[in-house]
């Protein structure tokens, strides 16, 4: 997948590629484009030069409904659940292109996240933040993606919280879906990362493995706090 | 911040965004376009009947200006225009018509009075009761005692008024009026337009505008409901006339030079109201103003006091309309609850300030005195052309005529209006003048 | 006893017949709200549009009605509430559509519909004159008086035809709005869409079908409660003009963007405004040899004269937007 230019001269030349089955994760300092890469990709916002292909097929500019049909899936950092709506119900709109797919969709989310099984008739406002963001997670699951963007999925959560979701990110890879995320938690998600980028000033500086950008002393000094 | 200046899209660039002085071309075409069309009414329907128009058309540019002011510089929108052009219409004739000695030489006005200090006392009451709880009375029995108690002492004063006023309707008509100055009841109609809208907006402006218009729309209804019902007050439909002028009248200068006058009392009022607007709008309070429409998380950040201003924005624009509905309701000599259509005084008003440019005082005359040009000359037109139709109709295929042709025609003109108001909204949002918005980047 | 039989006739029946009007028209107003995020200001209108369609499909065809034992007007209701749905998504696509492309503030969106307001009542009164007309133009209203079997009780409950049909499809709309929300797949899209528009487009729901559901669904119940209305008393063109308070007021009474709260917030001011108007002098009347001498009552004990009936909606408006803006069941936009 190659991320061209974004709108705004946010992004000013970006380059990603991601083979599928891989985690990508993208790092770098607040400012640097890396939510906006992410909803540049999912077509909320204007790519103005370049392109994003997807199984090397041209995808930018697609309206998102079209994109959830073609395979991605996007889980936002804020406003990420349908508050009002049951989890239960929350997850059958992930799958709103795809009702004849529900039942069997939605007892692999209950297995991603036994936690929902519990609370599947309360309405996902009322759940705590680690609760909502695995239906967040558990609504783009719904659709079948082959690649998951994730934004920022540990924001706000306690560190508790934050282990649980590396995990699931991890298992949820291992059943076959390609996951695209920003983190702000550089180390731990690098960790998991087979792909790593990290981001400044709308520009990818480094692009390698998760491990090997852990290790260059570079990165460690001026993205990832010595 | 220079280098997001320089990127700037410039499809978000506004126009006329520089701070130099332009020759005003447009202002000019327009404006003479404006003249050119009122010399035509001026040679086709004669002296008195234009000048006739011209005063009106320029009472409803004070309305207008009042509804500029909410809608262009703060973004309130106001659906209840014609009800402060009513309170304006009616204490425009409380003050001006001649006192009713029918009434005033009884014992009635004392027990009116009565009446009005039971009122007061009953209010204080249960005001006194909803602060029980200060005394260490439960706050859920204060809330129940305040409502008990307010609904009895209501149905007390309030049937003691209805004994009062039919009282009054029967021996005396109505309580007539103080027979003073006509500009006396403008100025106290303005207050007190700006008395109602001070509730309303207490009310309404901290929430999302849509609540605004709704309130001001039921607002608007109540008092013309008010008006055309408290016959003891307004002689409801049976109507009050003739108001007398501050100037001199027809009878006395005949219909044109009369006219004349008073147009030329309005025109008066319209640059004293013009000059105000123009210092306040480029003053800082102004600048506040617009900082809060355009933004009101920064401004709100910026420690501005939001609502203090949305409301003095509001009350301001109330008074206005209260005023030019006195100065209206005292042209038109004539006092009928039952004349204040939300049509002519709300959406008339509504189409000119969209249509002239909201927010600039110079396109809202502009658009008061072209669109009620189109508004009065649509009427003679809509008729002649339903006549039109109906003859050809009846000549060709033999068609037979509904017989109210007349409100029929009327009722084009409802949907002109509406058409109007959409079709401005989609293509020309900003109006024929437009606000100049200056940059200071 | 007779009183108390006056008192049902005047409120509890009158009440629930205004209540349920209300809450029909207030659920469009709120879930157009929920979707498009605007005070639709022509609802009434498009209410007083139904009813007029109702009107001339019986004024065409007056007699269908006779074979089968209803009003024509009932049998013509689906038809009116289709082109009345028609006409709502067609009004969206002409002069809504194009504002929202444009992304104008939801204020502006108000205005918009106010010109529609407008264009609505032109072109009905321009078809339909100014005068009133009923609805039943070969049927006849029936009227049922129900004497009660107790000893002394003279007046009877008296309900009307209209009045029956009215509770029942009122009761059937809103179990079927019920319905449709919490278990068809495009209700709960709907749902989805109030609660977080972005995510439902990020979930793969389009939100131009959700939109033209909607209008149908408002359009449809518009065409309900407009018709029930005119069957109750008479079609008159400035319907629209008395309905137009007290729904905005139920609706946010209610809490905007919520439908069950419509419900109840109609039935809350159709309640208050039949409450407000009655004498309550009459359920005194039993008691007036046991009160005092010196407490002479009046014979109008009523909170207001019918004529002022709308000071009602817009006093609860106010006092709700004072104490409790959100609504009584918590609104979710403000």
């Amino acid at each position: 997948m190659h991320g061209g230019y974004g709108s705004m001269n946010i992004l000013n030349g970006v380059n990603m590629t991601l083979y599928a089955d891989e985690v990508g994760v993208i790092v770098g300092p607040n400012g640097a484009g890396k939510s906006t890469m992410l909803k540049a990709v999912f077509g909320l916002l204007n790519v103005n030069q370049g392109e994003i292909l997807l199984n090397g097929q041209p995808i930018h500019n697609l309206p998102p409904n079209q994109l959830v049909e073609r395979g991605m899936g996007f889980v936002p950092q804020e406003k990420n659940v349908f508050p009002s709506l049951t989890v239960k119900e929350n997850l059958e709109m992930g799958a709103y292109l795809k009702p004849q797919n529900v039942k069997r969709m939605l007892e692999q989310v209950y297995d991603f996240f036994p936690p929902l099984v519990e609370k599947r008739h309360q309405p996902a406002g009322e759940l705590s933040g680690g609760q909502r963001q695995m239906v967040a997670m558990g609504r783009a699951l719904m659709a079948e993606p082959s690649l998951l963007l994730l934004d920022e999925p540990t924001a706000g959560l306690s560190p508790l919280y934050m282990n649980e979701i590396f995990d699931r990110v991890k298992k949820i890879n291992a059943a076959g879906v390609g996951i695209l995320m920003v983190e702000q938690n550089a180390k731990q998600a690098l960790a998991i990362a087979d792909k790593g980028f990290v981001l400044a000033a709308g520009q990818n500086r480094f692009t390698d493995t998760g491990a090997a950008l852990l290790a260059d002393p570079d990165v460690a000094k001026s993205f990832l706090g010595g | 911040m220079s280098h997001s200046t320089k990127n700037r899209n410039p499809a978000y660039t506004p126009k006329d965004a520089t701070p130099e002085r332009r020759f005003p071309l447009r202002e000019l075409v327009l404006f003479g376009a404006l003249l050119a069309a009122v010399l035509a009414v001026y040679a086709a329907m004669g002296a008195a009947y234009s000048t006739r128009m011209l005063v009106e058309a320029a009472c409803y540019a004070i309305l207008a200006l009042g509804l500029t002011i909410q809608w262009g510089y703060a973004g309130q929108f106001n659906a209840g225009v014609m009800g402060f052009v009513a309170l304006g219409g009616f204490c425009a004739m409380l003050f001006s018509v001649p006192v009713n000695d029918a009434f005033w030489g009884t014992e009635l006005p004392g027990e009116l009075g009565q009446v009005l200090l039971y009122g007061i006392a009953a209010t204080l009451i249960v005001v006194g009761v909803t602060k029980l709880d200060r005394f260490g009375v439960p706050k859920k029995l204060r809330t129940v005692l305040a409502i008990v108690i307010g609904i009895v002492l209501y149905l007390i004063v309030i049937s003691l008024l209805r004994e009062v006023t039919s009282q009054i309707q029967s021996q005396a008509g109505f309580i007539g009026g103080f027979g003073l100055p006509a500009w006396v009841g403008w100025i106290v109609g303005g207050a007190l337009a700006g008395g109602v809208g001070y509730f309303i907006g207490h009310v309404c402006l901290g929430l999302r505008s849509d609540y605004l218009a709704i309130a001001t729309l039921g607002i608007a209804e109540i008092i013309k409901a008010f008006l055309k019902n408290s016959d003891w007050l307004t002689r409801g439909t049976a109507t009050v006339s003739p108001l007398p002028w501050p100037t001199p009248g027809p009878a006395e200068l005949g219909f044109t030079l009369s006219r004349a006058i008073y147009l030329s009392v309005t025109a008066v009022v319209i640059a004293v109201i013009f000059f105000l607007l123009h210092r306040a709008y480029h003053a800082p309070w102004g600048r506040m103003i617009r900082a809060i429409r355009d933004n009101e998380v920064s401004s709100a950040a910026m420690g501005k006091d939001i609502n203090k201003r949305r409301l003095e924005i509001f009350v301001l624009g109330c008074i206005l309309m209260g005023l030019g509905g006195g100065m209206l309701g005292t042209f038109n000599s004539l006092f009928d609850p039952q004349g204040y259509l939300p049509l002519n005084h709300t959406f008339l008003v509504l189409v000119m300030v969209i249509l002239g440019g909201p927010g600039n005082n110079l396109g809202t005359i502009f658009g008061a005195v072209a669109v009620y040009i189109i508004w009065i000359m649509s009427e003679p037109l809509a008729l002649f052309l339903m006549q039109l139709a109906v003859t050809l109709g009846e000549n060709a295929f033999g068609w037979e005529a509904p017989s109210n042709m007349d409100s029929r025609a009327l009722q084009a003109r409802v949907l002109v209006i509406g058409m109007l108001i959409t079709l401005v909204l989609r293509f020309a949002p900003k109006g024929l003048l437009p606000e100049k918005i200056k940059t200071h980047g | 006893m007779n009183e108390l039989v006056f008192f049902i006739n005047n409120v509890v029946i009158a009440g629930s017949v205004t209540g349920s009007i209300y809450a029909i028209g207030a659920i469009g107003v709120t879930l157009i709200f929920s979707i498009m995020r605007f005070a639709h200001f022509a609802h009434a209108d498009i209410m007083t549009f139904g009813a007029f369609m109702v009107l001339l499909l019986t004024t065409a065809f007056p007699a269908v009605g006779a074979s089968i034992g209803v009003p024509t007007a009932l049998i013509m209701l689906p038809l009116a509430m289709l082109l009345t749905a028609a006409l709502a998504v067609g009004i969206d696509k002409a002069f809504y559509k194009p504002l929202r492309a444009h992304g104008v503030k939801p204020i502006v969106m108000v205005i918009g519909s106010l010109g529609v307001t407008l264009m609505l009542q032109g072109l009905i009164r321009l078809f339909s004159g100014t005068g009133g007309q009923s609805l039943y133009v070969d049927d006849r209203k029936e009227i049922f008086r129900l004497a009660l079997p107790f000893e002394g009780v003279r007046a009877p409950i008296v309900i009307t035809e209209p009045q029956i049909y009215l509770f029942v499809i009122t009761l059937v709309a809103v179990v079927a709005l019920h319905l449709f929300l919490n278990r068809s797949r495009l209700g709960k899209a709907m749902r989805a869409m109030s609660d977080n528009p972005e995510l439902a487009q990020a979930s793969g729901i389009n939100t131009n079908t959700i939109v033209a559901v909607t209008w149908v669904i408002a359009g449809a119940l518009a065409a309900i409660a407009g018709t029930l209305l005119s069957l109750d008393v008479t079609f008159k063109p400035d319907l629209s003009f008395f309905l137009l308070l007290p729904i905005f007021a139920a609706a946010i009474v209610g809490g905007v963007g919520h439908p069950y709260g419509a419900i109840a917030g109609g039935f809350v001011v159709g309640f208050a405004e039949t409450l407000a108007v009655f004498n309550w002098n009459v359920l005194l009347r039993p008691f007036r040899d046991s009160l005092p001498t010196w407490l002479e009552l009046p014979s109008n004990l009523a909170f207001v004269g019918t004529e002022y009936k709308i000071v009602v909606p817009f006093f609860i408006l106010v006092a709700i937007l004072v104490w409790r803006p959100t609504g009584l069941f918590k609104g979710k936009v403000i």
